[in-house]
């Protein structure tokens, strides 16, 4: 056994790049395990705990790259190392890097045009790169989590007395204009406006328009704090009035966890003073009076808003197909055991938890958003790198207790290439490890997306289905769909008389 | 371009970060211009000082 590491100095790479430098060394002949990482305070203890951290390693700054690989032998690690190596020579002069701007103060100053600064640098430096681009007169949309909340509202404000939007922090997904940023589904552009403290949430409900025949003027992201106390509904109220003179748009959607009681007036008049029929999904806030449409799920949100276009009457339900709801669950018989929710999208996390609370109580089920700040430093965003998840849904076969495990598999431009794919194979994996323990395990799942992505929605839950997959239509119908596994004695309250 | 000129307008962009948001904008047809960016010396504590010296 060898472990040998090397550390290239002022050789910053993104978590991406670093992902496929990692898996590019595993693929190498001999190697048994191995990491690509910058020399940050956190992966110096990564590495330590790894037992990893060789002299060599620990004078690693920041900006350096550590390779590390443990081979079978010397030859093999470094023959790895070298091959390494090479794609990274390769990869710095195919994309040019040599030729581009260092800073974004260098970029702006050769490009005094911009109007939009996409930021997805790590948390600890994103505040000075939104800062930088909100100074020079961007717009920004802010990818970055891990940023702290007194400079959220420092950047807003900032923000806010230019007329600039600061889409963000922690902003997954926007649509400016019909280009998409970040984690964006291919939808078509028409005229409903939405304005989302949440990314996986405005995903879910482009997605179900566009499955109605209905598109978006415009779907501005203002990241997950942004009705908070502190942050006092900063960006939502100026993406409202934006939405509100916008000739595009006639009709609003908002989407966000519940308002703070100190966000709410401002959240209200903002409302009513858009002049436009506005549909309100806060996840876990009823309406008491305030104005607008206020619905419960991110389905509700969509339906609502598409019936309110069309001059229809619109009353929620609790699935699209109650009857194919029925056959299914006759045929898989009743579920045992408690539920293992294992998400990429945080909102939907939290929307099925709502869902599941009154319906089972909290008695050992578990839903994790596993895109959460505490899951990502130093890795990337589940949708990006679904192996995390795929480890995830292994393990939960092991542990005796869980019968059912409860997913969200989110498409769009900017996501993995076949997220699908990763967990149908991670839930055959479960299945047979339940199976030869003599237990069962549900899988349940919900598809974000549509057919116009880059994975397909239709090819997406095809490739679930033949792993033995419950696929639902949406993430609330998955999570009442659980429910119903567990406790058939819900079918009148959820799918009403036969 | 502020909000006062509306949300239509064509996008300019610059990215900062994950080289596959910048794909993703240019194969929509956006103008993106991406920034070789890098942790700056001395890490975030002392840059975000310098940042707030310059002020």
């Amino acid at each position: 056994m060898a472990v040998r590491a090397v550390v290239r100095r002022s050789f910053y790479q993104d978590s991406m790049v670093l992902m496929s430098v990692a898996a590019r060394l595993r693929g190498q002949p001999g190697v048994r395990e191995a990491a690509a990482l910058m020399g940050t305070p956190a992966n110096h203890a990564l590495l330590a705990a790894a037992g990893l951290a060789s002299p060599e390693v620990k004078g690693a700054a920041p900006g350096d790259l550590v390779l590390v690989v443990d081979a079978e032998s010397e030859a093999a690690a470094a023959a790895a190392l070298e091959a390494a190596g090479a794609m990274l020579e390769e990869r710095s002069r195919a994309s040019g890097v040599l030729r581009r701007p260092r800073t974004l103060e260098a970029a702006l100053a050769a490009r005094p045009d911009a109007n939009l600064a996409v930021i997805s640098v790590p948390g600890a430096y994103a505040a000075l790169e939104a800062r930088t681009a909100l100074r020079g007169g961007l717009h920004v949309f802010l990818f970055s989590d891990n940023v702290s909340l007194a400079d959220e509202v420092e950047l807003k404000r900032l923000a806010a007395a230019r007329g600039l939007l600061c889409m963000g922090p922690d902003c997954g997904t926007a649509y400016l204009g019909g280009i998409g940023l970040g984690f964006a589904n291919v939808v078509p552009r028409g005229r409903i406006g939405c304005v989302a403290a949440s990314g996986t949430g405005l995903q879910a409900v482009v997605s179900q328009l566009a499955a109605l025949g209905e598109g978006i003027s415009h779907g501005i992201g203002v990241g997950g704090r942004d009705l908070s106390a502190e942050v006092g509904g900063t960006m939502t109220t100026l993406a409202l009035a934006a939405l509100a003179r916008d000739p595009r748009t006639e009709a609003i959607v908002v989407i966000s966890k519940p308002p703070s009681a100190a966000a709410l007036p401002a959240l209200e008049s903002a409302i009513r003073a858009t002049g436009k029929p506005v549909v309100v999904c806060c996840l876990g806030a009823a309406s008491s009076g305030a104005p607008g449409t206020w619905v419960s799920t991110l389905d509700d949100a969509a339906d609502a808003a598409a019936a309110l276009l069309r001059g229809v009457s619109w009353s929620p339900r609790a699935f699209s197909d109650p009857d194919s709801v029925r056959a299914r669950l006759a045929a898989l018989g009743p579920a045992r055991g408690t539920i293992r929710g294992l998400y990429t999208g945080g909102t939907l996390a939290h929307e099925a938890r709502l869902l599941l609370e009154p319906l089972l109580g909290a008695t050992g089920h578990r839903i994790l958003d596993l895109g959460a700040d505490e899951f990502t430093v130093g890795r990337p965003h589940p949708m990006l790198d679904p192996d995390a998840r795929a480890a995830q849904v292994r393990e939960a076969a092991r542990d005796r207790d869980v019968g059912v495990v409860l997913l969200d598999v989110v498409l769009g431009r900017g996501t993995h290439p076949n997220p699908a794919g990763v967990v149908a194979r991670a839930v055959r994996d479960a299945r047979e490890t339940a199976a030869r323990a003599g237990r069962g395990l549900l899988a349940v799942a919900s598809v974000v997306g549509t057919d116009a992505d880059p994975q397909g929605r239709r090819h997406q839950v095809e490739e679930l289905r033949a792993a033995g997959v419950e696929v639902l239509p949406s993430n609330a119908q998955a999570a009442r769909f659980v429910a119903l596994a567990l406790r058939p004695e819900l079918a009148l309250a959820l799918l009403g008389p036969r | 371009m502020t909000l006062d000129a509306g949300l239509d307008q064509p996008l300019r962009v610059v990215n900062v970060g994950l080289e596959l948001f910048a794909e993703q904008i240019e194969a929509q047809g956006a103008a993106v211009d991406r920034v070789d960016w890098r942790p700056p010396a001395g890490g975030p504590d002392i840059a975000s000082l310098l940042a707030r010296l310059e002020d």
